[in-house]
């Protein structure tokens, strides 16, 4: 637990009045995504993981977060991407759903951006099945695009897969 | 709900549970003045609570026994088992009344006028006088006759709850009064000589206890409590910090840290203990209430109520408990007349003892009753058809006492008449495995059954080993582990393989392994030559070993539930942290149990069938092995029944014949087979050949060594789908392949059975049905049948030869098993003899039992004759005169 950042959280009581929604951002193979900061706990370093065998893939395994037990989703695998490279130590957002803990794995985490609706549209339909399923839309940013996750549908792969 | 109400209600609860056992004290020290008035203070504040809050019937009723107590304090009255009987029954009204209170917030419409007239006639000594004269009278001193009108039981039956009793005085009918007439003056006297002193003594004592105890709500109890594990284990990583640092400044401070919160845990823990006599606060008065009921004589003995345990355990077990010890009453215990009749002494004694036994909790529910009835169960499990009678044949009696703990056998009523037990037992026993307790049961018939109950102190923190495999650590709770081995190519222990199956021997049996590395799918499973280590658990009835590649300590965890995305997969029942903060998962025994039986069911489709051969050959009859070596693994074996003679063949005589080695033995041609398929013939060398002759034929069976030929039980532990293996077998302490002799005869005769009917066109092969529930049987009979030139039909079950007789199936004979599931042997005769196209078949039986009247019977049931089942040369000579007979009679 060498590197707890915990998560800003500016301005984000107006967030319904003014329109504006502070997302996280993060990378994941070059592409940046979002989550909503106030679902965000903590954003992690490298940790050390326990296996879990038999879990679905995407399930990294879990960790010990100041005594509360997290279970690690690699993001990459959920999206369909190749596994991180070994050497590429990675970072980790926590996030809180249904008062269990998950910890969200991702390339790098980013600055807290703040957010205008004028900017958002719904994802195009030409958009990969799997990525789409797991976002809720997009946000024009001035040099890129950045996709907003929705965690509690990430986190619903173990459903889906059941089905 | 009104706060004030359910204040009411939680206290006036606690208040009956206390007078229930109370009261049932004050009928056998009928003159202990604390006891009496501490009964009539509670009466007291339950009463005047129900004034307080506007609640007039509970008030009514309450106010109506606290004048009959009052009346005892007195020395007014006299303390008899009616008068107890009627202040139970007031309890009772006023507990239903509660439980509507509870639910509706306002007490019932209703009217205890009845009770209360009672009530009120027993204050004023009437009912009593009417019907005793005497009775009120407490001084009298000759006996008075019959003072009792009771209304329940006619002859009354006190209980004695607890072991200070003298029980003589409280069991005999007239003994009450008599015996508590000459000491009522002094009860009547000591609240009189000194009234200060009881109510000043008891109700300081309880005041100063209540000022000393709140109420706290449960949940915060328990948040308390993983407050405190948290804190543990955040300790814990700290200590572990330190200790790799030397001469650090906060050693000092953390010791102290260390020891604070080494004390807080166990601090919190103990809030959460409660002790077990709580759960047992309710039994003396359900046994005294059963006693009369039933008219009989128990003695209840409690022992180790103060035995603590947690609050969460307790709340699971007190149901089980309570239909235990109902039962004890109930069904084990006999009627005091049968007991006298025994030698037993009249009163019947449960005894419920409490005790801490490393880490776990025991609780023993012994009765001196009449102990399970063996016949009984066995009758039950046949007709529910759990098991054969042959199966049944080859259990010990605690095995079939096992049964009772079976679903289905406790449904119907009419079991609890014929078994004298288990009504629900099968949902007590998985009431406390799901706490991860077990279960055990001793009985000895005529003498009482006790039950054992081992169930962890707390759920929140367990015991629990930590082993690793293919590079991960993972937690097994202690409660399942029973032992650990170490296996090595070089110990004395070794991991065998069967057909590619694990197995283990220990102590002269087979233990199934599971490998956890293939089970969780982690590495390639490749375990061979390396160092491991066998965790023994037990599950159940069930014992396995899981292979694991390190054991390291047992750690003391805190057991927490894996995320709901994980919760699919069986074999974890949670996770944990360790002390060194890295997270576990923590394997669940019954998981791996399930898991490891479902893979062999898949890999032997026929493992039932395999079951059934097993629990078929269990019988006692030993029978003759021959062993022997010969190719790879394990040492084989075969019937010696089967095999005609040993010889020992120079190879250089050996011939080859149609491509098939031969060899001249007694002027004919005899084929050889080799077991192992690699075998080459050797010249200039001799080789071991077992003879299967059958008339002027014979084939030989050629293996490596001849070792050994002993006596034993044929237990096929392990089937397998190998051609021309039986299973697996403990012969002579050895894990023995068992060989399908049938297999290796068709091999060397198939070619010579189609010479046979080309060349004896005219004389068709009689056709033999075989009727044998047992596969094992079935596979040693038909080749040895079919060698002998029978055709030979084999089926399972009666039901399945009377369809083929309805098909238009004939038969020159049939051969019939006596004991098989459902229709058995005899009953198969009598309706092949009322069966008008089979009626005159000759009907052979094949019994294990083949004494003069099992011959008798048989015949009696329509059978031509009778065969024990293991002589071979007896069932193939009376095929012959068999059919021979019924050619001269046709």
């Amino acid at each position: 637990m060498s590197t707890n950042l915990p998560a800003k959280r500016t301005a984000s009581t107006e967030v319904a009045v003014v329109k504006n929604e502070d997302f996280v951002t993060m990378t994941i193979a070059d592409q940046v995504f979002g989550i909503p900061v106030l679902q965000v706990q903590d954003v992690l370093g490298p940790q050390r993981i326990t296996r879990i065998p038999l879990a679905p893939p995407e399930v990294a395994g879990s960790l010990n977060l100041r005594g509360r037990i997290v279970t690690a989703i690699d993001v990459r695998l959920r999206l369909g991407l190749p596994p991180r490279a070994a050497d590429k130590p990675g970072m980790s957002i926590v996030v809180d759903h249904k008062g269990e803990l998950y910890s969200l794995m991702v390339d790098s985490v980013g600055e807290v951006l703040s957010l205008t609706s004028d900017d958002f549209e719904r994802q195009p339909a030409t958009m990969d099945a799997r990525w789409r399923e797991v976002s809720t839309g997009i946000y024009r940013l001035r040099e890129n695009l950045l996709v907003v996750l929705d965690v509690s549908r990430l986190l619903n792969f173990a459903n889906t897969e059941a089905a | 709900m009104d706060d004030l109400l359910s204040e009411f209600l939680t206290e006036t609860n606690e208040n009956i549970a206390v007078l229930d056992v109370e009261l049932v004290r004050l009928e056998q020290n009928p003159n202990d003045p604390s006891l009496l008035s501490n009964i009539f203070r509670l009466v007291h504040t339950i009463k005047g609570t129900c004034g307080f809050l506007g609640l007039p019937r509970l008030e009514a009723v309450a106010h109506a026994s606290e004048n009959v107590l009052g009346r005892f304090r007195d020395g007014e009255l006299n303390v008899s088992p009616y008068a107890v009987t009627l202040i139970l029954e007031s309890l009772d009204a006023i507990k239903s009344i509660l439980l509507v209170l509870e639910k509706t917030e306002a007490e019932p419409a209703g009217n205890d006028e009845d009770l209360i007239n009672r009530l009120n006639a027993l204050a004023e000594g009437r009912e009593a006088a009417a019907a005793a004269p005497a009775a009120p009278v407490a001084a009298a001193p000759p006996p008075p006759p019959e003072p009792v009108p009771e209304p329940v039981a006619p002859p009354p039956a006190p209980v004695a709850a607890t072991p200070s009793v003298p029980a003589a005085a409280a069991t005999r009918e007239v003994a009450p009064v008599a015996e508590a007439a000459p000491p009522a003056p002094a009860a009547a006297a000591t609240p009189h000589a000194a009234p200060p002193p009881p109510p000043a003594g008891g109700g300081d004592g309880e005041s100063s206890l209540a000022n000393q105890t709140i109420r706290v709500n449960v949940d915060l109890l328990e948040n308390l409590m993983t407050m405190v594990s948290e804190l543990v284990l955040t300790r814990n990583q700290l200590l572990q910090i330190l200790r790799s640092q030397k001469e650090s400044e906060f050693a000092v401070p953390l010791q102290r840290l260390n020891h604070v919160t080494s004390e807080l845990q166990e601090g919190v823990m103990k809030t959460r203990m409660q002790p077990i006599g709580n759960a047992w606060a309710k039994l003396p008065r359900l046994v005294r209430d059963l006693a009369h009921e039933l008219h009989k004589k128990i003695d209840l003995q409690m022992l180790g109520a103060e035995t603590e345990l947690d609050r969460q355990v307790l709340e699971l077990i007190k149901d089980p408990l309570t239909h235990m010890v109902r039962n004890s009453a109930d069904h084990g215990l006999e009627l005091p007349g049968e007991r006298v009749a025994k030698g037993k002494s009249e009163t019947g004694r449960i005894t419920l003892n409490a005790f801490h036994e490393g880490g776990h909790i025991i609780i023993e529910i012994a009765d001196d009753g009449k102990g399970l009835a063996i016949e009984a169960i066995k009758r039950k499990i046949l007709q529910n058809g759990l098991a054969t009678e042959t199966e049944l044949a080859g259990m010990s009696d605690q095995q079939i006492q096992q049964f009772i703990f079976k679903a289905g056998f406790s449904t119907a009523a009419k079991v609890t008449s014929v078994s004298g037990r288990g009504v629900g037992m099968d949902v007590v026993k998985t009431n406390i495995e799901k706490i991860g307790g077990t279960i055990e049961l001793k009985s000895i018939e005529g003498r009482g059954t006790t039950f054992t109950i081992k169930i962890p102190l707390t759920l929140a923190i367990v015991s629990a080993l930590v082993v690793e495999c293919g590079g991960e650590r993972f937690a097994i709770p202690q409660i399942s582990v029973i032992e650990l081995v170490r296996a090595a190519n070089d110990s004395e222990h070794k991991i065998e393989r069967i057909n590619g199956t694990p197995v283990l021997r220990l102590r002269n049996r087979l233990l199934p392994l599971v490998s956890l590395e293939r089970l969780l799918k982690l590495g390639d499973g490749d375990q061979d030559n390396r160092e491991t280590f066998i965790v023994v658990a037990q599950v159940g009835n069930y014992t396995f070993g899981i292979i694991v590649d390190r054991v390291f300590d047992t750690e003391e965890i805190v057991v927490k539930p894996v995320a709901p995305i994980l919760r699919h997969i069986e074999l974890f029942s949670g996770n944990t942290i360790l002390g060194d903060g890295s997270v576990i998962m923590i394997l669940d025994p019954n998981g791996i149990a399930s898991f490891s039986g479902e893979i062999s069911g898949g890999m032997h489709d026929t493992a039932a069938a395999a079951a059934e051969a097993k629990h078929a050959t269990r019988q006692d009859d030993r029978m003759a092995l021959l062993l022997f070596r010969a190719g790879e693994g394990a040492p084989k074996a075969v019937p010696l029944s089967l095999v005609a003679r040993l010889e020992d063949i120079d190879l250089n005589q050996v011939e080859a014949s149609n491509g098939q080695p031969v060899v001249q033995y007694r002027g004919k041609l005899m084929p050889l087979v080799p077991i192992d398929p690699s075998w080459q013939v050797q010249r200039d060398k001799r080789q071991p050949v077992l003879v299967f002759a059958d008339g002027d034929r014979s084939m030989g069976l050629v293996v490596d060594e001849i070792i050994d030929i002993v006596e034993d039980r044929l237990q096929v532990e392990l089937g397998t789908e190998r051609a021309g293996f039986m299973g697996s077998a403990i012969i002579a302490d050895k894990a023995t392949d068992v060989i399908d002799a049938g297999f290796y005869l068709t091999q060397a005769f198939r070619d010579w059975f189609g010479n046979a009917t080309d060349r004896f066109e005219d004389e068709r092969l009689h056709k033999v049905l075989l009727v044998d529930d047992s596969p094992f049987f079935r596979n040693l009979l038909t080749p040895l049948l079919t060698v002998s030139g029978y055709a030979v039909t084999a089926v399972q079950s009666a039901d399945e030869a009377l369809g083929l007789c309805e098909s238009g199936e004939d038969f020159d004979v049939i051969v019939s098993d006596i004991e098989m599931p459902g229709m058995s042997g005899l009953e198969f005769a009598q309706a092949v003899r009322g069966n008008s196209r089979w009626q005159n078949v000759p009907l052979v039986a094949l019994s294990s039992h083949a004494t003069p009247r099992d011959l008798d019977r048989g015949r009696q049931a329509g059978f031509t004759d009778y065969v024990a089942k293991f002589d071979r040369d007896a069932l193939l000579f009376t095929l012959q005169q068999t059919i021979s007979e019924t050619k001269g009679a046709a």
